[in-house]
């Protein structure tokens, strides 16, 4: 796998994780950073999230048709299947954005047949889109800041008079930005406008508007979309960091096996709306039906006679 | 100010506050020296009420991204709402009044907000039509806004806060200005806020916006709240001290779509571009008038005028949005970007 020097130097600062990054963190984090690897011990740990027999079509068309699915705490979980399988359909589900015809999801133990999409960061899940959704028209910082802004609580009138919380608001914000982008290496571009970054870097500026919150749970929808070899094992290893920084959990959407294979704890594999196998990377590696889905049946035609 | 001045270093500081600051005292001190009354009269009053009618909608569209086509009729309710207050309320004094007249417009912003909750863009800006149609209609249906007068046309009463006149010419152009000045600084202060932030987030991409916890609905209807608020106060202007009488038929969908012609040919979400955008719909019929009777003498009557302003304006915001999708302020900003590296090479 090709790894640019600067990919390789962020694996290596996430496999060191905790004498590197504990600089500057908060005690909580640190706290809870300590703590993750016992969670993962605990393989029966009660799901973070759990998707329960959803079925979700559009019109005639099925989209997902009774996917179960549960995540642990901590883990990294990848999702993946060809195009179309209802991978990203399954995000939007988890995340609100949908709403499933049949089943539920149970997050933290609460059950919602839809996702409250308006108070989705008060419950502690971010997320990325697989089309960019940066906010093009601001600063790299404020999109940064903005994954924040739910926690705001000056209103406009105190924001234009600069009374009240709001200046330290602003600064306690911008600080944790600030964090969050040296932490993805993007503070050379704090102040550029969104929009004229290259593609690559509005994905890891997008990747740092859902960590700003600290979410328990980041859904990542494609991240790694799009991007070259080398950017995508960059990518990943500033997913796995994040993980371990932030002790979140992630549940990610992917179309290159290859990386996922190497990023994930646990993966789920769709297959025309249907959840075909969910194990470890070598269980699903080894998995007959994943290897029809994706490099399709052998046919009994092998000699391509008549074609 | 003071306070943002001993935070920064004086170079960086310099140029931020420092040509805004010096362009009000301009305004304040050398204009009413040397202007006379057909510069106030025809060009400076209409293009302060311009302006701040632009920065209004520059919130509500530009910022916020939310297309109204409405403009014309916050400016109606805040100019009849003023008038209304002021002659209805004995002793209210004038600021109080445009305050009122400016929450009005606001409740009416957001009662005609309220089809953006659910439409977007093209759909909106025609939902937002209903504004202009329904408060005309209103105002010219029943004559109790404007006082049963026989013909619909009122007079704006005097100008004066705390006993002082704001007579004449000169005297209602400070007025206008210092009404102007206080409230683009106002909206300077929202649109570089939290709240200004979230606007952009909402325009550039709503469901992001709401997934990362911003409350889309409430800031919509925040956005069309202050910028009809705005919008009304710059139709107080338009009325008490441009046109010293009141109106319905001066509020019609050409002032509707003036506004938002200011705004594009300004640049959007920009708070100078209102101010630019205002200055050359104002100036530029002036100049076409002057330049088509020097070069045309007789022939070029008030018709050809008329038709003319339209088809040159029409041209011009073609011209602007093929080429210029940023309006006067980014042309400005070339310019001076250019010029200031020309002055450091030389």
């Amino acid at each position: 796998m090709p790894i640019s020097n600067h990919a390789f130097g962020t694996i290596e600062a996430s496999v060191y994780a905790p004498e590197i990054f504990a600089q500057g963190l908060p005690a909580a984090q640190r706290q809870a950073h300590g703590d993750r690897p016992r969670q993962l011990a605990a393989e029966d740990a009660a799901p973070l999230l759990a998707l329960e027999g959803i079925g979700l079509s559009f019109g005639g068309v099925v989209a997902l048709a009774d996917v179960d699915l549960s995540v642990r705490p901590g883990e990294i979980r990848a999702i993946i299947g060809p195009n179309g399988a209802g991978k990203s359909s399954l995000i939007n589900v988890i995340s609100g954005v949908y709403r499933a015809d049949r089943g539920h999801v149970r997050l933290y133990g609460a059950r919602y047949a839809q996702v409250p999409t308006q108070r989705l960061a008060h419950l502690g899940v971010a997320r990325t889109f697989q089309n960019l959704a940066l906010f093009k028209g601001l600063s790299v910082l404020d999109n940064v800041a903005s994954g924040l802004a739910y926690r705001t609580r000056s209103n406009f009138a105190g924001q234009i008079l600069g009374v009240g919380r709001t200046r330290r608001e602003q600064q306690e914000q911008r600080g944790r930005a600030d964090q969050v982008l040296e932490f993805l290496h993007l503070t050379d571009v704090r102040d550029r406008l969104a929009g004229t970054l290259p593609y690559g870097l509005q994905k890891r500026a997008e990747l740092a508007r859902a960590l700003v919150a600290e979410p328990r749970l980041l859904l990542l929808d494609e991240p790694m979309a799009g991007m070259t070899a080398g950017e995508k094992s960059e990518m990943a290893a500033y997913v796995r960091a994040a993980r371990d920084r932030f002790a979140t959990t992630v549940v990610l959407i992917e179309h290159d096996v290859g990386v996922v294979m190497g990023l994930s704890d646990r993966i789920a594999v769709l297959d025309y709306g249907r959840k075909i196998a969910d194990g470890t990377p070598d269980e699903v590696r080894n998995d007959q039906r994943v290897i029809d889905a994706y490099l399709g049946v052998a046919s009994d035609n092998e000699e391509g006679a008549g074609i | 100010m003071s306070a943002i001045a001993t935070q920064l270093s004086p170079a960086a500081a310099l140029p931020k506050w420092l040509a805004p600051l010096l362009l009000i005292a301009f305004a304040y001190v050398v204009i009413p020296l040397i202007g006379n009354s057909y510069l106030f009269e025809a060009i400076l009053l209409p293009f302060l009420a311009l302006s701040l009618a632009g920065v209004g909608l520059n919130i509500l569209t530009g910022y916020a991204g939310q297309v109204s086509l409405g403009s014309a009729a916050f400016m109606a309710a805040g100019a009849f709402a003023a008038y209304n207050f002021n002659l209805r309320i004995e002793g209210l004094p004038l600021v109080a009044s445009i305050i009122l007249s400016g929450l009005v417009a606001a409740a009416i912003g957001i009662v005609f907000g309220l089809p953006s909750l659910r439409l977007k863009g093209f759909y909106l800006a025609v939902s937002t039509l209903a504004a202009q149609f329904f408060v005309q209609w209103a105002l010219t249906k029943f004559s109790w806004f404007s006082n049963n007068s026989a013909s619909g046309v009122i007079d704006a009463p005097k100008l004066s806060i705390a006993g002082f006149e704001f007579d004449g010419a000169v005297g209602r152009y400070l007025f206008a200005l210092t009404v102007v000045v206080v409230l683009t600084f106002l909206a300077h202060r929202l649109v570089t806020s939290q709240t200004g932030r979230n606007f952009i987030a909402i325009r550039d991409n709503d469901t992001a916006a709401r997934i990362i916890g911003i409350p889309v609905l409430k800031t919509k209807l925040l956005a069309f709240a202050i910028s009809s608020f705005i919008i009304g106060v710059a139709g107080v202007i338009w009325a008490f001290a441009y046109l010293r009488t009141v109106e319905p038929a001066g509020f019609d969908l050409d002032r509707s779509f003036q506004i938002l012609f200011i705004i594009i040919i300004g640049g959007l979400a920009s708070i100078r571009g209102a101010f630019l955008g205002a200055a050359l719909i104002v100036v530029f019929p002036l100049v076409l008038s002057r330049l088509g009777g020097f070069l045309l003498g007789d022939l070029f009557d008030s018709g050809v005028l008329d038709m003319s302003q339209r088809i040159v304006l029409g041209a011009l915001i073609i011209l602007f949005l093929i080429l210029e999708p940023d309006g006067l302020v980014a042309l400005w900003d070339r310019v001076r970007r250019r010029l200031t590296l020309a002055w450091q090479s030389s």
